[in-house]
């Protein structure tokens, strides 16, 4: 039973109109995705700005309700949990976010800041509190006597540890990843991404991690699911989706990756225009304005996701690929 | 015979000078680098590296506390430090420009773009408004920007990132420069745009024979992009020489480590390397070598006096005494130009 | 696992306010503090400091000019008004009386403010929508004449001007503050603390307040000039605090027919003196502000 079912999970915004007389209607941020989280596996979410990766995971989170399709945790209905079950839930997720110098409240000490979720949720004495944040300061590599410091004392991949120590501190199932390392220097990065692993190896952490290095993301995760306009275009192991992707999108993304060698020539797919939005998609699958390999039937209606090979892809190309049209989400490997 | 490079930095430093004068950062420390024309230069560096205040140095913008104290910068043979105010406004703009990494800082949100990009042209050519609009339309074709006409009456708000970052390129290579500095100029820019907008900058520099200077973190775009490499750690050019030598056989530890730290997509089950301690503090650096609290293979020489560039073979530099040659340093060698 | 020996080298020192880490003592603004100062320990010391009784005068002293013009004594320093009370006397207690209702009513309106402004930056909805209006009403209405309408329904007395005085600017703290909190709520450690488990109530408390405190205090810093104006203005009008108080405003009311005759040190003095207070609490304020918030630069 996967930790996290999302099944054809939707968010949709209103959009008023902005100052300079923009669009009016609704951004469909999240339009019908379905995934599934293991426990102890990475799920990676990798997309361009307004793919709706930052709303999947406030969904995930429980900051935003859905405004359609079914969430579950370990196998129960999110929308059937009582007060004691939500409250479980939220104590099963917690998150890092990207920016070290804003997650932290620079008026409170270490041991406050990593302590916080422990004693807003649980009935812990002093004693207590004190000896688990000395664990979770050791966990994540930083000397205890941390705990009596302010934020300001610590450089910005310290931070994130602080931050990492303060998501564990109610043993949490799942940790939301939001670009956890893109505001910190190259050669911290690892120190980070190296921790991440050991804890998930160590605790067996699920993760949601989004990020916009495909590399990192790749190294990261078990599963990978490609959004593109609120809709998972791609999803599968992350070796093969890296190694062979196959929705023509999946492949222009990979393509512009970064190589990590000047002698690494790959081809170079260039999409046309920009990324169009979320407001007024494209009609038919989202991508087909920019497709290199768009056919006459893509501009009517979206493909479903379907199971091709070890993966899933939503694209029409493989539509005579004999496998059935996926209705449950991605299960593992 | 070898044609002189088009850009020579020798010796260069740069140093921020505290109020009362007590407290001196030297955030670019002894540089030396050479491009030639057409080549592209990637200087590689993270937050105290010194790559953001040598980009200023290039072009003679530093903020009041800082000063160039001392080396050369020869553009075409003429030394840019020497240079006047005066002189320096008119090598800006046309003989070097510059690209940043936010567009949307760039850009002046009250202007049209047919204003800011016509703007260097009128200022440089002394151009009449026509032409330089005529020209200012042209390139924008130039940088690939749909419907030219139209684009030249609007307003940066009412352009996506991606088109603005082309605006700035347009800016930048509005007047022919011969060289090109983009200070991260992808960074805000997501990756299907990012890939757009380096392939214009490498057609551009096809069509108009620019040099390029890439000041980045990241190792990817020098792998893209670049012929030649700078890595900076702490105001010092570390490692230096062509970009495949360097990623095939780093010489300095930290070009090492860097190298091994960064995720592959070929290898997604290797063990990062991760470097050990924090980015220096260039208000309070240690002696000897600045990389050796954290640097894996460093001996007790390394903590008392910092490596003059040695070179490890022709054409590369190292600031390390694991590379240091049987034969005396090389300094007098790297002094002349000859990296 | 990393060592952190390098980055870990200062012992630290809470940062109560952000002020207090970042003072040293050749940035102080020397004049000001100088002069806030003084007439703090006046104010506090007044019963020793005032060689007379403010309130009570001798008929026969009456009028008599400060002591370096002829027919001045040295009994009365800077002379005696027309109840042949002790100008110095009356002054130094007047310091005492601008002091308190000018810290009373600061520390007053921006307790009320910044509360209103952390409920209606933080939740938002029709709470914001209710508190905004109430701001938008009360900025409305002028500010002094609300005032004297307060303080004649309600009698002068001291302690009634400032309730007034809170009462009537607030108004500054709620919007500034629930700008300020606005832009905190999208901070990632609020996020965090969401997603923790913290109830609306214990973020506001915990996360909002302590990081919306230093611009409170320099809208403080900023407000008391204006409150102790507004006050020297009631009591000019007879509408604040009540004869036979000091206050200095009430000296300069009682002066003015004086300067047709030119005693001019019934009117002068207390003059000086609001205009010292003001002027330091102004100049204090903007040091502090620059100091404490370089976001607030723009104010």
């Amino acid at each position: 039973m996967a930790l996290i079912e999302a099944i054809d999970i939707a968010k949709h915004f209103s959009a008023r109109r902005n100052a300079f007389g923009g669009e009016r209607g609704v951004v469909r941020a999240v339009d019908g995705i379905s995934f599934a989280i293991e426990q102890g596996q990475t799920l990676g979410i990798v997309g361009e700005s307004g793919c709706g990766k930052t709303t999947t995971a406030k969904l995930v989170l429980g900051l935003e309700e859905p405004s359609g399709g079914t969430m579950r945790f370990e196998g129960r209905d999110l929308r059937t949990l009582d007060g004691a079950g939500r409250r479980e839930y939220r104590k099963s997720i917690q998150a890092v976010f990207q920016d070290p110098y804003a997650s932290l409240n620079p008026r409170m000490r270490i041991g406050a800041i990593i302590a916080e979720p422990l004693v807003t949720n649980e009935k812990v004495t002093a004693d207590e509190v004190r000896a688990r944040v000395a664990e979770l300061l050791d966990l994540v590599g930083l000397p205890a006597h941390a705990a009596d410091l302010f934020p300001h004392e610590f450089s910005g991949g310290q931070r994130q540890r602080i931050a990492i120590a303060r998501a564990l501190a109610l043993s949490p199932k799942l940790i939301v990843l939001d670009e956890p390392v893109s505001a910190l220097d190259v050669s911290i990065r690892a120190q980070i991404l190296n921790l991440l692993r050991d804890l998930q190896a160590r605790l067996g952490l699920s993760y949601l991690f989004i990020a916009h290095d495909l590399a990192a993301v790749a190294h990261m995760s078990h599963m990978i699911a490609v959004m593109y306009l609120g809709k998972i275009v791609e999803s599968g192991e992350a070796r093969s989706l890296a190694r062979a992707p196959k929705h023509p999108y999946t492949e222009a993304l990979f393509s512009a990756a970064l190589p990590n060698h000047p002698d690494d020539r790959r081809e170079e797919i260039i999409l046309p225009g920009e990324v169009p939005s979320p407001i007024n998609p494209p009609s038919g699958c989202r991508f087909h304005p920019r497709c290199p390999r768009a056919m006459p039937g893509c501009a009517e209606q979206p493909p479903a996701l379907q199971v091709v090979g070890s993966g899933r892809v939503a694209c029409y190309l493989y539509d005579s690929v004999e496998t059935d049209r996926a209705a449950a989400p991605i299960a593992a490997g | 015979m070898p044609s002189a490079p088009l850009l020579q930095l020798d010796r260069l430093s740069t140093h921020y000078v505290s109020a009362q004068g007590t407290r001196i950062v030297r955030a670019v420390d002894e540089v030396s680098l050479s491009l030639n024309a057409g080549e592209t230069l990637g200087i590689v560096g993270e937050s105290g590296s010194g790559k953001s205040t040598l980009a200023l140095t290039l072009l003679r913008v530093l903020p009041p506390a800082a000063r160039i104290v001392g080396g050369r910068m020869l553009l075409d043979g003429e030394d840019l430090v020497q240079k006047s105010d005066v002189e320096m406004r008119e090598i800006r703009g046309k003989k070097i420009a510059m690209i940043l990494q936010d567009p949307m800082a760039s850009l002046n949100p009250l202007f049209t773009i047919g204003n800011q990009v016509a703007e260097p042209i009128q200022v440089h050519e002394g151009a009449r408004r026509k032409t330089a609009w005529e020209r200012a339309r042209a390139l924008l074709k130039a940088v690939r920007i749909q419907s030219p006409e139209a684009r030249v009456k609007q307003y940066p708000h009412e352009m996506s990132g991606g088109m603005r970052q082309r605006i700035v390129g347009a800016i930048g290579i509005s007047c022919e420069p011969r060289l090109l500095i983009a200070d991260e100029p992808t960074t805000s820019l997501d990756l299907t745009i990012q890939a757009q907008y380096l392939n214009l900058l490498r057609e551009l520099q096809r069509e108009h024979g620019l040099a390029l200077i890439f000041i980045t973190h990241n190792l990817g775009i020098v792998a893209k992009m670049c012929d030649q490499l700078a890595v900076m750690y702490a105001g010092r050019v570390v490692e230096s020489g062509p970009v495949s030598r360097i990623f095939n056989a780093p010489t300095h530890p930290y070009t090492e480590a860097l190298l091994n730290s960064i995720p592959r997509m070929s290898d997604p089950d290797q063990r990062l390397t991760a470097i050990d301690g924090q980015p220096p503090n260039l208000a309070a650096l240690p002696p000897g070598c600045a990389f050796a609290p954290r640097c894996l293979q460093a001996v007790p020489r390394c903590r008392e006096a910092a490596p003059p560039p040695f070179v490890p073979e022709e054409g590369r530099t190292a600031r390390c005494w694991l590379a240091e040659p049987s034969v005396a340093p090389a300094d007098q060698r790297v002094a002349s130009g000859a990296i | 696992m990393t060592s952190l020996t390098d980055v870990l080298r200062l012992p630290s020192r809470p940062p109560r306010l952000a002020a207090v880490r970042r003072i040293r003592l050749r940035d102080y603004p020397v004049i000001p503090l100088l002069i806030l100062g003084s007439i703090t320990f006046v104010a506090i010391f007044a019963n020793q400091l005032a060689p007379h009784n403010p309130e009570v005068g001798i008929l026969s002293a009456r009028f008599k000019p400060p002591f370096w013009v002829t027919g001045g004594s040295s009994e009365y320093l800077l002379g005696t008004d027309q109840l042949g009370r002790d100008v110095l006397s009356r002054l130094i207690f007047g310091a005492r009386i601008s002091m308190i209702v000018g810290f009373t009513a600061v520390i007053f309106a921006g307790a009320v403010g910044t509360a209103l402004g952390i409920l209606s930056g933080y939740l938002g909805g029709w709470v914001d929508q209710v508190i905004m209006r109430l701001t938008d009403t009360w900025l409305a209405l002028p500010a002094l004449t609300f005032a004297i309408f307060l303080a004649a329904i309600v009698g002068p007395s001291m302690w009634n001007i400032v309730i007034i005085l809170g009462v009537t600017y607030w108004t500054r703290y709620a919007r500034v503050i629930r700008g300020e909190v606005l832009s905190l709520k999208e901070r990632e450690f609020v996020r965090l603390a969401i997603v923790a488990g913290c109830s609306k109530w214990t973020i506001m408390r915990r996360h909002i307040l302590p990081n919306v405190i230093n611009s409170a205090i320099v809208l403080g810093s900023l407000m008391l000039g204006v409150v102790i104006i507004a006050e020297a203005t009631l009591s000019f009008l007879g509408v604040g605090v009540p004869p036979p108080q000091p206050a200095w405003g009430l000296m300069l009311a009682d002066g003015k027919q004086g300067l047709m005759v030119g005693y001019w040190w019934l009117t002068v003095f207390p003059g000086l003196g609001i205009m010292l207070l003001v002027l330091s609490a102004n100049l204090l304020g903007d040091w502090l502000r620059v100091k404490l918030d370089p976001q607030l630069r723009q104010l």
